[in-house]
């Protein structure tokens, strides 16, 4: 189990490199750092200097060294744009990115879920055959157009819903949050609704083929041959079976949920990091497109270990030693 | 079998189950009516196809959709059950009626506890409290032979060995006392001393509770074995049913008589095993009036115009238009010629050795990754699947190799043809050392003679190619012949060698049964005109009476080609037929061998003894035998000394500390045990070789 962990973690570690170094890259390789940094009419032995003094001519190794250094203390330098350290500008978009991101995903696994096991249980059913209509739709209508959809109907026509922004926040420390306040409720439902369904019906099918798959194998025949009721069957035995592949889905898409909210935001207007993202693509913000790729790299990381652990609590097989698990191969 | 006045404990009318499908609704089982006693066992047998599994789950209430009950009626302690309401029937299952399945790896729930799924399916059936259910299940765990049974309870079913996991199996379908269990081949999936420990397991607990069992299984020597009465069943029909001593010793149907006289029988020494040709019909071509007429040797006109309806006959009934004329006694036995001449004849002679291996090994690195080994301080961890093996195949001569799983039989055969590369040992083929080779252009002139049969006849042929690309494949590979037509006629001439018609070529492997695939299998290693033959398990995934076709094939075509065979099985019977030579193996190691009757005659290592007793008694002689106890241990981590002392009776202080060599034994080959080198061997029962006038 250490072992397993440490074996992760190393790998992890191995991923940020590769990362920061392709960030590292894009802020040192795309265009001149110096002209973005001085103006126009700045001289020649200036820019030298200015090169010097930020240690621009150090070798490779020695520049990427201190970018990574940097980089783990959460320093990615000064936004061009801005003119504000780039972490401070990504505290501040977090908190947004992060509630709409882990409200969606709520969203879709406690839609997704229950449905996908509806939907296998009662594969010809009426209201399966709707889901599963309903859900083709889903998959395959693009983010923006949903989104664009929602906000005709519920903003424009119905006017019951924002169609743009965060509402009311209320700032706890440094985060801020919309989740306090009415309005803030309120415009946070067609942004998250809108990136939820995607998931939400994927999450269905996957749960559905799982179940279907599952209702077929031996231990369940043998369930059902010992006379336990459905529920202990169909909760008991068969949903925890499809839990695994679930959980190796979910954790992937709670990672693009945060990484591709951007379509999202800039459909909502939602002040979050992906509207930063679009901005500083906008405007060759380096330092920000930087520090936008190692941070969704980071969370990619951390939610994948969180899932190879789940994996250790759901499946006893994983828990013992390989000698065992050989030893009866 | 007095008419008793009350009801049996189940009765089965008339039953019919029908699959529905696109193209017209296929009868599984059709018109079967039987019964089961209270506390009686009552063994199905029939090949795949026949509609016994059908017939249980019905029973059971448990087809799988779009399969139904069409007709007839199925009633338990008198009361009709298949009309029952879903919730109902819920209830009955697991309390009056409980079923065990085949393999007992895919049958628990890897999630859950052991214990866990015994108090859960305890709760659902009694009013016991949870406490109460934890002391019932671990009593019933240590009722089915789990050592400590309460420390089990809270272990995981892939902590378990298989055979540990079908106890565990047992004792959950009887943890609600049901009247009747249905069991489904419950030991197939297992190894040849784990199959003997569970049926007497099955057998002793039904015996205890009064719980009746229908014994669903293809194996002949199961039912001998357990069976108060047998059913067969042939195309979803019962043709024979009645006491078991009387089917098997008497049997009166064609097709049973058929059938038992295809089981190869250790000490029956036969020119053939008898043949039924062609195979169970497929649903959706049952033929018209018995279905068993395109088969049977006596069908006459009425035969193939009208269904025979079951008569009584002595104690048995039969479905046959001749069933009183045909005398089946001895079917086991009769129509087999014997080769004792010949067998002596090809004893003494000695052949030239073809292929010998010398001290071969092969060890698999199976360690956990470095990390990991870093943090549990545990060492590299090696699989020695083969450690040390030597043997010698005489040209024309068939050497058997036999074993449970796990014992390197199989590895044996990958390292023979060149499929693994060796760790250590040489391989001489025809003198040369084939092992040593290392260049494909070196080694393409040995491969071309040398060729290998596979157990599975599904997964071992392309499914997309027709079986005329893929038997002259070999011939194309190797630069036999280049000219097409040339291709064509040798194509055609090997599939009829195998028994094929010239017309097969142009059809795809899924259009032909599993016995004829085989024979396309077949007719591809003989492609490349091959003087070895490697058969790794090749009839073990047929049906009895299709193994015997191949078996005869196989034999043939030994005879016609002068074929050497390395041939791989658990089925100590095949080998007998089959073989001149026979090695046992266990754990990467060769413990004896020797020339196959002496072998089977007057076995000597403790391990070949214990594998002979557990064959079953098929001609129901009484033969005592010795109880089989324990399991193969991991071969990754082998006992020390001599890996068989766990499991032997007469392992002492030496046996645990050093291993054996293989020394010359008495009557030829060699053993590899300090007790038969000791003299310390007690004298085993011998096997009655086939007396003088039980045959013609």
């Amino acid at each position: 189990m250490i072992g397993f962990v440490l074996r992760r973690l190393l790998q992890s570690v191995l991923v940020m490199l590769t990362v920061a170094l392709i960030a590292f890259g894009l802020f040192r390789y795309v265009g001149d750092p110096i002209n973005n940094l001085v103006g126009q009419d700045t001289s020649a032995i200036e820019r030298e200097q200015l090169r010097k003094k930020l240690g621009l001519d150090d070798p490779f190794v020695v520049q990427f060294a201190r970018f990574v250094k940097n980089a783990a203390r959460g320093d990615f330098g000064i936004s061009y744009r801005h003119r504000r350290p780039v972490a401070e500008l990504i505290v501040e978009r977090l908190p947004a990115t992060l509630e709409l991101s882990i409200v969606a995903a709520l969203l879709a696994l406690l839609v997704g879920v229950p449905m996908g096991v509806y939907t296998g249980l009662h594969r010809d059913g009426f209201l399966s055959r709707t889901f599963m209509t309903l859900s083709l739709v889903g998959v395959s209508l693009p983010t923006f157009l949903i989104g664009i959809l929602l906000i005709l109907l519920f903003g424009v026509v119905l006017r019951w819903l924002p169609t743009f922004g965060r509402g009311e926040v209320v700032a706890i420390g440094w985060w801020t949050t919309g989740l306090l306040t009415a309005s803030g409720l309120k415009a946070l439902i067609m942004p998250a609704v809108t990136l939820a369904l995607f998931q939400m019906t994927l999450i269905m099918r996957l749960v559905r083929a799982e179940m279907l798959e599952v209702l077929r194998t031996d231990y369940i025949k043998f369930a059902r041959a010992r006379g336990l009721s459905n529920r202990a069957i169909h909760f008991g035995h068969a949903l925890k079976n499809t839990l695994v592949p679930v959980i190796t889905i979910t954790g992937l898409q709670l990672g693009s949920i945060i990484a591709f909210a951007i379509i999202t935001e800039s459909v909502f207007q939602w002040p979050g990091m992906g509207l930063l993202f679009i901005q500083a693509i906008n405007e060759v913000d380096i330092p920000v497109m930087a520090a936008y790729l190692v941070m969704i790299a980071f969370f990619f990381v951390v939610i994948n270990l969180a899932v190879d652990l789940l994996y250790y609590l759901v499946d006893p097989r994983l828990r013992v030693d390989r000698e065992q698990a050989a030893g009866h191969g | 079998m007095a008419a008793e006045p009350s009801a049996p404990l189940l009765e089965v009318r008339d039953l019919r189950v029908e699959i529905p499908t696109r193209r017209g609704v296929l009868v599984a089982v059709d018109g079967v009516s039987f019964h089961i006693d209270e506390g009686e066992v009552l063994g199905v047998v029939g090949e795949s196809g026949a509609g016994k599994s059908l017939t249980g789950a019905a029973i059971i209430g448990l087809l799988e959709p779009p399969g139904r009950v069409a007709g007839g009626r199925i009633l338990l302690e008198g009361r009709r059950i298949d009309d029952l309401d879903a919730e109902s029937m819920r209830r009955l299952r697991g309390r009056r009626i409980g079923m065990i399945f085949q393999d007992p790896l895919t049958s628990l729930n890897p999630l859950y506890t052991v214990g866990r799924q015994l108090v859960e399916t305890i709760l659902t059936h009694t009013e016991l409290t949870p406490g109460q259910a934890r002391e019932r299940a671990i009593g019933l765990l240590a009722e089915v032979g789990i050592p400590s049974a309460a420390e089990r309870f809270d272990h995981y079913p892939h902590q378990f060995s298989g055979g540990m996991r079908q106890r565990v199996v047992i004792a959950l379908a009887l943890c609600a006392n049901p009247r009747l269990v249905i069991a489904d081949e419950p030991t197939t999936a297992l190894d040849v001393s784990i199959q003997a420990q569970i049926i007497a397991l099955l057998k002793r607990l039904c015996r205890e509770h009064g719980t009746a069992v229908m014994l669903i299984t293809h194996d002949m020597g199961v039912i001998a074995e357990t069976a108060d009465r047998v059913a067969v069943m042939y195309a979803g029909r019962i043709v024979e049913i009645g006491p078991v001593r009387e089917v098997i010793k008497a049997a009166r149907h064609p097709y049973t008589i058929g059938l038992m006289g295809s089981i190869p029988l250790v000490g029956h020494d036969v020119e053939r095993l008898a043949q039924i040709d062609g195979a169970m019909p497929r649903l959706d071509e049952i033929p018209e009036g018995c279905a068993f007429h395109p088969r049977c040797p006596h069908a006459g006109a009425r035969c193939r115009r009208e269904r025979p309806e079951r008569i009584r006959l002595g104690d048995s009934e039969v479905a046959c238009w001749h069933a009183g004329e045909l005398e089946g006694a001895g079917a086991l036995t009769a129509g087999r010629r014997r080769r004792e001449g010949e067998a002596a004849a090809r004893a003494a002679e000695r052949p030239p050795p073809l292929v010998e291996l010398r001290d071969l090994a092969r060890h698999f690195d199976v360690s956990a990754p470095f990390l990991t080994r870093l943090f549990s301080r545990e060492g590299r961890k090696i699989l020695r699947a083969v450690d040390g093996v030597s043997l010698t195949i005489p040209k024309g001569r068939t050497f058997s190799l036999v074993g449970e799983s796990g014992c390197g039989k199989s590895t044996v055969a990958r390292l023979a043809v060149g499929l693994y590369r060796p760790t250590r040992g040489t391989i001489l083929f025809d003198g040369q050392d084939y092992a040593k080779l290392d260049s494909h252009a070196a080694m393409a002139p040995v491969r071309r003679r040398l060729q290998m049969i596979f157990q599975d006849p599904y997964a071992s042929l392309n499914p997309r190619w027709r079986v005329a690309e893929i038997v002259a494949e070999p011939i194309r590979a190797h630069g036999l012949a280049r000219d097409r037509g040339e291709i064509r006629d040798r194509v055609r001439a090997l599939l009829r060698q195998v028994g094929l018609s010239e017309a097969d070529e142009r059809k795809y492997p899924h259009e032909f049964s599993g016995g004829q695939r085989q024979r396309i299998s077949i007719a591809r290693a003989l492609a490349s005109r091959p003087e070895f033959l490697v058969c790794d398990e090749p009839t073990s995934a047929l049906d009895v009476s299709v193994q015997a076709q191949i078996l005869n094939l196989m034999r043939d075509l030994q005879r016609e080609l002068g074929l050497t065979y390395l041939f791989i099985s658990h089925n100590l019977a095949v080998v007998y037929y089959i073989s001149d030579y026979v090695g046992v193996m266990y754990l990467g190691r060769l413990v004896e061998w020797a020339e196959a009757r002496s072998l089977f005659a007057r076995p000597q290592h403790p391990y070949t003894r214990m594998l002979l007793d557990t064959i079953p008694d098929l001609e129901m002689t009484g033969r005592r035998r010795a109880p089989v106890a324990g399991e193969v241990p991991s071969p990754i981590s082998p006992p020390p000394g001599c890996a068989f002392h766990p499991r032997c009776p007469l392992a002492d202080g030496r046996c645990r500390g050093e291993r054996p060599e293989p020394l010359p034994r008495a009557g030829g080959g060699e053993v590899a045990c300090h007790a038969v080198e000791e003299g310390r061997l007690p004298e085993h029962a011998p096997r009655p070789l086939p007396a003088r006038e039980d045959a013609d």
